[in-house]
């Protein structure tokens, strides 16, 4: 690990004015991420900016429709929230198989979608639920925020400070781990909304994204019956010692339909 | 004593202080002004130096020198030295290739050492290494063994001709083809055993100290070994009177075999440490033990078993192609031979057993001996073969092996492969397990299972193994370069306490319990009043150490006959305090008792004699404190057979194992729980061969598998609860009867599961897959199975 000054700003407004003071200046949430590529040696930045400090940014809320959580929630407390077992159970089952007990312990919501993996897990219920980003500058639709490789719509200085996640009539996520690392091999999460139904996939490819196939037929007629013919072409899916691209692309078809037949 | 001695279930002593985070391991360690150690290490699979400049490196903050392979050069220190000798089959020697300690014009393997850099912190070192200049001159790799063997393959040892270290044989060729010219029918197989990385739970790690006023010089290092590193080192590397050198190996955190050989690291630190007048510590990251650590296994194999029309087995021959990597670590050109090919008659009578390996080096990290070291290959070959054998011929997987045991009544037994069987008794083992896996009543849990859409599949596997490793004078006429006998030293004190000192080490087997209750009950002193020292060559009697499951039965029975001769001198004394002939006195529970009389003296009351000698028998020494050394008489032969069941769920491939039932014989037990957690672990690892481990190199000899994100460990999550029984057949030659029980889940597991998942597959028509068995693996083979074949 290379030396950096490190700061644990109070409140949001420092941090961002932290942020903003360093061209090589990065946020820190869980770290789960951040710590061990600073392990490495894999990054160099010249501040940390540790959110763990600013109470405003935790927490889980019932506003009108829609479950707002904080981006410094750590997955343990979203997995374990009574609200968000009510409200929507898929999303406490996701945090709950997010990595281990120590990951859950630590790791973020809002670490998770800045930090935007591939692999990782929340991206699949913030697009498949069709959450909305709020951020200290504006507030960002799920299908606008992820861009690709570990890239997202955050501009400069901007820092995720909630997730508000639309309550669906019905979710579901199912998930295929890396039985390495515990990320999603392939991850699908489904949910049936009052506008129709939406399905995300994250794990498969560079970035999370929709099956507007499996959306269309859902919308159709809620069954896994209904994914049937579901063919998901593997062109532009990962492929990598864990898991080919053509693996993939059937373990989305696989997924999906179990994902369908979990929510009912 | 029967509460704390043979055969009791007794705590282990040595977990108050592992189970609360007060064990002493080797970076626990720090001496005075010490300083810290980084290897800069290749980041190329094979390349030339061309430059080496570590003039910035040299003046960065906190550095107190930087050393290159020119320097141990300009010092004479020697290249790691190899263990073992192979011939080739003309004749001939194998290929020995230098090792040195630093690389000084060509880096072969990813984690090639380039160069140490000594400072005041650990972060210092690593901000210095990173200013000294390389100039590589990158070359091609060679990473399988299909490449290194391909006609112009790039060498990675240019006296090495197509990569070859050796190609060796064991057997009678011609008798061999004879028998298969005879058969009714032959089994063939063509498998892969996949390379491991063995992940030990404490990395490696090394201190090297020097004291300029008695040239004195000690290192603490996590070995399994440490007169073995001490005498590798001292009189091979560096040139240093044994007398003149420590070797420390406190409390390791596991070890697998990796910790067995001399590393480069602990030379380095020792030699460094008298030229910068301070200690140095160096500490291996989690990433630098995927990449220096020794691997294990990475065979491949082409086999045939020969049968005649009532499946007997007729002739074995077994064709491997072994990777060794880079370099010749210390016991590797042993492990794909003489730990490999003398195991491959297993558990039957075959007549004849010819097995040829060609072992080559390639672009990757050493591989050596790793839990088994060639028992788990053979096993895999022979019991693939088998369970071949069966479904050819038609007969039932148990049956078969029934069918071709080696009877009991035939024992000892003489295999085609040199070994000679001592005892066992291989038709009960698997009646116990049969019994306790229900074989009977499989097909019904399959049927069930078909129900739920998923693929049932039970898993047969007999394995034997040599252990109690090893007679030295058979050993030495095979080429190893060691005698591995075992010592102990028991030093009865005043009042009656003991302490024991062995040459065996211990890194998580429990050795502070066994051993103390192995002196319950031949001293018949209780626990709390025994001390097991071991693991500092200032305390103990040359040692061999710990490997090939031999600390019981060739440590144990030294410590046995060190107490017998405690006991001898306790008699004569005895016999002076009681009046009575030497010849009438017996000991037992602790007590010194003139036969048929009710006259004795307790142990403590002769000890205390022996060293307060006021009313003693003239002539004789003062004292109670014997040392034995023990050289076994042959290897010990422990063999079982494991049942698994496994679920494949055919639309993804997963699986999971849904129970696994091991019953071995392991001759006398001392401690059962420790047996049955030594089998636990073994199981674990062996499941984690055939389904989640593999090391994985790309076609440039970049590791892919060089974290915990890429590479898989078992965790409690991929394993059933397992049933584990044991069948007692008695060493017959060493005098505890022990045969040895820390490598058997490892060998016979992955047979087990593979054999399984191949049962599960075979309705669909799967006849092969290799491990480790991924769902996607599975799947394919599935979906390969489903696609109707091309006219």
């Amino acid at each position: 690990m290379y030396d950096f000054n490190y700061h644990r700003p109070k409140s949001l407004a420092d941090a961002a004015k932290l942020l903003g003071g360093s061209e090589e200046a990065k946020l820190v949430a869980g770290g789960m991420t951040l710590i061990p590529t600073l392990k490495q040696r894999l990054a160099r930045p010249s501040d940390l900016v540790d959110l763990g400090g600013i109470g405003e940014l935790k927490g889980i809320r019932r506003e009108g429709n829609a479950l707002v959580i904080g981006a410094m929630t750590p997955h343990a407390e979203v997995a374990s929230s009574p609200e968000v077992k009510k409200a929507i159970p898929a999303l406490a089952a996701l945090a709950e198989g997010i990595g281990d007990p120590q990951v859950r312990n630590q790791g973020t919501i809002g670490g998770s979608i800045a930090n935007a993996d591939p692999a990782a897990d929340y991206p699949a219920a913030v697009v498949g639920l069709g959450a909305t980003v709020i951020t200290n500058k504006r507030k960002i639709a799920a299908d606008d925020f992820f861009k690709g490789l570990f890239e997202t719509a955050l501009q400069a200085g901007e820092i995720v400070t909630a997730v508000s996640f639309p309550i669906p009539e019905k979710a579901a996520y199912a998930k295929f781990p890396n039985p390495a690392s515990r990320y999603a091999i392939v991850g699908v999460l489904v949910a049936k909304t009052g506008g129709g139904a939406r399905v995300a996939v994250t794990g498969a490819g560079p970035s999370v994204f929709r099956l507007k196939a499996a959306e269309e037929a859902l919308a159709k007629s809620w069954s896994a019956a209904a994914l049937g013919g579901l063919k998901v072409p593997q062109t532009g899916l990962n492929s990598d010692i864990h898991a080919s691209a053509e693996y993939r692309a059937h373990l989305v078809g696989v997924m999906a339909k179990r994902a369908v037949q979990a929510a009912g | 004593m029967p509460d704390t001695g043979i055969g009791a279930r007794v705590l282990r002593k040595e977990d108050a202080r592992f189970l609360t985070g007060r064990g002493n391991y080797t970076d626990d360690i720090n001496r005075p002004n010490q300083t810290y150690a980084y290897i800069l290490r290749s980041p190329h699979a094979h390349a030339k130096i061309k430059k080496l400049g570590i003039a910035k490196a040299a003046k960065a903050p906190g550095v107190v020198a930087v050393f290159t392979g020119a320097d141990l050069a300009s010092d004479k220190v020697n290249g790691l030295p190899c263990g073992w000798l192979v011939h080739n089959k003309d004749g001939t020697p194998m290929v020995e290739p230098s090792h040195p300690a630093l690389v000084t014009d060509r880096v072969r393997h990813v984690g090639d050492q380039v160069a140490v850099v000594i400072a005041e912190s650990r972060a210092q070192a690593r901000d210095a290494a990173e200013l000294i200049e390389v100039g590589y001159e990158e070359l091609p790799a060679v990473v399988s063994i299909a490449d290194a063997l391909k006609p112009g393959a790039p060498l990675v040892w240019d006296q090495a001709a197509a990569n070859t270290c050796y190609d060796w044989e064991l057997g009678d060729k011609a008798a061999n083809d004879a028998a298969f010219a005879k058969a009714a029918k032959v089994a063939k197989v063509d498998l892969v055993n996949n390379r491991l990385i063995p992940n030990a739970i404490e990395p490696r790690a090394a201190i090297g100290e020097y004291d300029a006023t008695s040239g004195h010089y000690t290192l603490y290092t996590t070995s399994q070994n440490p007169h073995v590193i001490r005498l590798l080192m001292g009189a091979f590397v560096l040139g240093i009177p044994e007398h003149k050198l420590r070797v420390v190996a406190p409390d390791v955190g596991g070890g697998f075999g990796s910790k067995i050989y001399h590393y480069a690291e602990e030379a380095i630190v020792t030699w460094a440490a008298r030229k910068v007048g301070r200690p140095i510590k160096w500490t291996a990251e989690r990433s630098e033990s995927f990449m220096s650590d020794c691997h294990g296994r990475d065979h491949v194999t082409h086999a045939e078993l020969a049968l005649d029309g009532n499946g007997k087995f007729l002739a074995l021959k077994v064709l491997t192609k072994a990777n060794l990597g880079a370099y010749l670590s210390t016991f590797a050109p042993c492990i794909p031979t003489y730990l490999y090919a003398t195991l491959l008659a297993g558990n039957y009578a075959t007549p004849t057993i010819y097995c040829s390996v060609r072992a080559v080096f390639t672009n990757t990290v050493p591989v050596d001996a790793y839990r088994g070291a060639g028992r788990p290959e053979a096993t895999y070959v022979v019991e693939r073969l088998v369970d071949e054998a069966a479904r050819i011929s038609g007969i039932d997987r148990a049956e078969i092996r029934r069918r071709n045991y080696i009877p009991r009544d035939k024992f000892p037994y003489q295999t085609p492969v040199a070994l000679q069987y001592d005892i066992g008794d291989y038709h009960t083992t698997l009646d116990k397990v049969l019994k306790a896996g229900d074989y009977a009543g499989f097909e019904k849990r399959r049927e069930e299972a078909k129900k739920r859409g998923r693929l049932r599949g039970l898993g047969i596997a007999s394995y034997i193994e040599a252990c109690g490793i090893a007679p030295s004078a058979v050993v030495g006429s095979l080429g190893a370069r060691a005698g591995l006998y075992e010592s102990a030293a028991v030093r009865v004190h005043p009042t009656g306490s003991v302490t024991v000192y062995t040459g065996s080490h211990s890194h998580g087997q429990g050795h502070e319990t066994t051993f103390a209750q192995l002196v319950c009950s031949t001293l018949g002193v209780s626990l709390d009043n025994v001390d097991i020292v071991h693991g500092d060559t200032d305390k103990i009697p040359f040692g061999m150490g710990t490997y090939g499951s031999r600390s019981l039965a060739v440590g144990g029975s030294a410590m046995f006959n060190a107490m017998q001769k405690v006991i001898a001198k306790g008699k004569k004394i005895a016999a002076h305090l009681l009046e009575a002939a030497e010849a009438d006195i017996e000991f037992a529970n602790g007590e010194f008792r003139v036969a048929g009389t009710d006259k004795k003296k307790a142990l403590a009351e002769v000890s205390l004699a022996a060293y307060v000698p006021h009313n003693y028998p003239a002539g004789l020494e003062p004292g109670l404190e014997e040392q034995a050394f023990y050289d076994p008489l042959n290897f010990t032969y422990p063999a079982g057979t494991y049942l698994s069941e496994v679920e494949i769920d055919p639309d993804t491939g997963a699986l999971s194992v849904e129970s696994f039932t091991a019953a071995d014989d392991f001759g006398r037990i001392i401690n059962p729980m420790i047996v049955e957690g030594q089998v636990h672990g073994g199981i674990a690892q062996g499941i984690g061969q055939a389904l989640l481990e593999g090391c994985v190199y790309d076609g440039q000899g970049q590791l892919l598998t060089g974290s915990y994100l890429d590479y898989c460990m078992p965790r409690a999550d991929n394993l059933p609860s397992f049933k584990v029984d044991t069948n007692v057949t008695a060493c017959t030659h060493n005098p505890l009867g022990v045969k040895g029980c820390g490598e058997a889940g490892a060998i016979g597991a992955p047979a087990c599961i593979m054999s399984a998942i191949l049962d599960a597959l075979r309705p669909l028509g799967v006849a092969s897959l290799d491990m480790p068995a991924t769902a996607e693996k599975i799947w394919r083979a599935v979906e390969r199975a489903k696609t109707p074949k091309a006219a």
